[in-house]
């Protein structure tokens, strides 16, 4: 059939499956907005208040469903708006496409009204990017661009369309969607050189990341530490793998790690890492991570061996497949003194007073969890309540804690909120945030509140930006250069003012009978948490610092 | 550190030279010289790259670089295998006494003068790396107006192919 371009990005859309897109229209996308019109009950269309929250909306839309998210935007500023967005997706390997329009063919180059040379910007933040300069091209580089989100490490792929193109017409041959799959696992003797460096290890020790929640192995991993007695940690990004009560779980590793994870490292004599990168603030002490140990490092994605940290064996694959094929090879084994050693270890964990009278903020978050039901995901912005959350939330399932852990992008809760609740309408969604990120991108709320998406943020408000006075703390002296925010914002009054629900609420008891209520309420909330600015994330470990110079008060 | 020699075979699309580049500066990497050009393939390109480091940044470069999109494929090239050329394009400044000693010069370099005005002449010389350099170091010693060479290219002598 001849169809325009803007029909054929449609079409493309839903034969990829998309039923849902972010976005903000403009006039560089005017055509295919209007096939949107027309289009309503295939694909939903929903309208944020800026094109960051779109992007950030996208992402939360695939971390908590697995899908690829799709935003939509219009050309200069809309493409620049997006960056965070899609720059976010890329430091934490999210599936995304992103769809920009753009100046006529014909205008490119010449400083059109809201021109931007959107696919150079995007250049180092995406897998890969597109300029359509041919209709007829159109539908296989739309396919081209999912097929390459999806395939081997996932990432974010941008699309520019130039609005000529969205007119121009051409034959439109449909295609059904072949499923992308990473087929190469290592060959049999890589895997019986690992198998036998575990077999042969005392005292294993697995680290795993957000790869394994790409590829879907919580199976896998949970077999692998089960059946070989292996304790785990994991990076921000693999919150949620392990229940965290499970007594094999020794929590997060890194900057604000948990004690036992550190120690756990140091004390291990193999270290395999699965679908983990070593990032800066994981291994902060660079090649001095472990204490003379081997490690092996099972990836998607060949770069990552050897980046950050030599390793001594890896396997190249799908980590699910590879685990698939590693498994029978692995011994059973009880490891007994590893596993006193580390019951030790668990012991050695920081943790924080409780009061009855103060809000703290782990009590917030352990109320939290223990008022809302089991079908919870959490979002976060960045900062210490971004760390906190990574502490104390309990999840018990995979695509539950949506942070922006590469980037640490402030601003991106409330959009990847949105996109978790319309992924995943039966559960309850948190967003849990700081008075720093908060204003970033408040202006998610009247969106939610428009979409009536019942999402509950809690403000951890302590009047500062609360990671960097941290820092200041620790590395200058004290000396709180612009972090003390003396914003006299009330936050009842905006939540009503926005069409939510707001409260404010003094010590535990109140909190929990606010959260109560907002759970009952079914309406978007806002719940201020004042407190203290004093309140520091701890444990800490300094770049560079070893376990010894860890910081527990 | 150390020089090492890449061929990067790339779809011959638009901008597809920017991504190898983006990359480099992106990673931190140094490229000391650049050359690209089509190949026997209209579709195909290949750009040859210097690089100078060690082990660990080759090994990230030529994995870096195979992941993107329109790379078909990086080669680390062998140089005791192979067989590289640059092109040197150089302006000297002559005169009745000096016109004389570059052409010997170049003579004995197998360069050839390409052009001769009244107070300058063009020198062109093909050869290897260290050829060039060996060049330019005695044209040091005479008024050099301007010059411009090709960076490297480079194919491995067996019969194989990248």
């Amino acid at each position: 059939m001849m169809l325009n371009g803007a029909q054929i990005v449609i079409e493309v859309l839903a034969e990829q499956g998309v039923d849902i897109i972010f976005g903000y229209p403009g006039g560089a996308v005017l055509n295919i907005y209007d096939e949107l019109f027309d289009n309503q009950h295939r694909i939903r269309h929903i309208l944020t208040s800026h094109e960051q929250g779109a992007a950030h909306a996208a992402d939360g839309y695939s971390r908590a469903t697995g899908k690829t998210g799709v935003v939509l935007a219009t050309s200069g500023p809309g493409a620049t708006n997006l960056v965070t967005g899609i720059a976010t997706a890329f430091m934490d390997s999210i599936p995304m496409v992103a769809i920009t329009g753009n100046v006529n063919t014909d205008s490119i180059g010449k400083d059109c009204f809201q021109e931007v040379y959107t696919v150079g910007i995007t250049l180092p933040i995406t897998k890969h990017n597109f300029v359509v300069r041919d209709v007829t091209k159109l539908a296989d580089t739309l396919r081209e661009a999912f097929r390459i989100a999806k395939t081997g490490r996932p990432g974010p792929v941008l699309v520019d369309i130039p609005k000529d193109i969205t007119v121009a017409r051409c034959e439109f041959y449909p295609q059904k969607t072949v499923e992308v799959e990473n087929v190469y696992v290592p060959d049999d003797q890589q895997l019986n050189t690992v198998a036998e460096a575990i077999n042969n290890s005392e005292r294993p020790l697995l680290y795993y990341g957000g790869g394994v929640i790409s590829s879907g192995a919580y199976k896998q991993i949970l077999d692998l530490i089960k059946r070989g007695n292996i304790p785990a940690i994991h990076s921000v990004m693999g919150k949620g793998v392990m229940a965290y009560d499970d007594p094999m779980n020794l929590g997060m590793i890194g900057m604000h790690g948990s004690v036992a994870a550190m120690l756990a490292v140091k004390k291990t004599d193999l270290l395999i890492a699965v679908g983990a990168r070593f990032s800066d603030r994981t291994a902060n002490n660079g090649e001095n991570f472990v204490n003379n140990a081997k490690i092996i490092q099972i990836d998607i994605d060949d770069c990552e061996i050897n980046k950050n940290i030599p390793v001594d064996h890896s396997l190249i694959g799908d980590v699910k497949k590879v685990l698939e094929s590693l498994l029978p090879k692995i011994e059973t084994k009880k490891r007994t003194l590893w596993m006193e050693e580390i019951a030790d270890i668990k012991k050695q964990d920081y943790t924080p007073t409780e009061t009855e009278d103060k809000l703290k903020p782990h009590q917030i978050i352990e109320d939290m969890y223990q008022l809302c039901p089991e079908k919870l995901i959490v979002t976060t912005d960045v900062g210490q309540h971004q760390m906190w959350a990574a502490q104390y939330c309990k999840s018990k399932r995979p695509r539950s804690f949506l942070t922006s852990a590469g980037l640490g992008a402030m601003g991106f809760g409330y959009g990847a909120a949105i996109g978790a609740k319309l992924g995943c309408p039966d559960h309850t969604v948190v967003h849990i945030t700081g008075d720093g990120s908060f204003h970033m991108n408040m202006n998610g709320v009247p969106t939610a509140v428009t979409y009536k998406l019942p999402i509950i943020t809690i403000v951890l408000n302590n009047n500062a930006l609360g990671m960097v006075r941290q820092l200041q703390k620790v590395y200058c002296k004290s000396r709180f250069s612009s972090t003390l925010l003396q914003k006299q914002t009330d936050y009842v009054k905006l939540a009503d003012a926005f069409g939510a629900l707001g409260f404010r609420v003094e010590t535990p008891k109140e909190f929990k009978a606010a959260l109560k209520e907002a759970l009952k309420s079914n309406k978007s909330c806002i719940i201020e948490c004042p407190i203290d600015c004093e309140e520091q994330v701890l444990p800490m470990m300094p770049a560079g610092a070893t376990v010894e110079d860890i910081i527990i008060e | 550190m150390k020089r090492y020699i890449l061929s990067v075979l790339v779809q011959n699309n638009p901008g597809v030279l920017a991504r190898v580049a983006s990359l480099f500066g992106r990673r931190g990497y140094n490229i000391d010289s650049l050359t690209v050009s089509e190949t026997n393939n209209p579709g195909i390109s290949i750009i040859t790259l210097t690089v100078t480091g060690d082990e660990n940044i080759l090994e990230q470069i030529i994995k870096q670089a195979s992941k993107l999109e329109e790379v078909i494929k990086v080669h680390h090239i062998q140089e005791q295998h192979a067989l590289s050329r640059e092109l040197l394009l150089i302006k000297m400044k002559i005169d009745s006494e000096t016109r004389t000693s570059l052409r010997e010069i170049s003579e004995i370099y197998e360069a050839k003068i390409v052009d001769l005005a009244p107070a300058s002449m063009i020198i062109e010389l093909t050869g290897t790396t260290q050829n060039i350099d060996a060049f330019l170091g005695i044209m040091k010693d005479f008024t050099i107006i301007e010059m411009c060479r090709t960076g490297v290219t480079a194919l491995e002598k067996d019969s194989s192919k990248i």
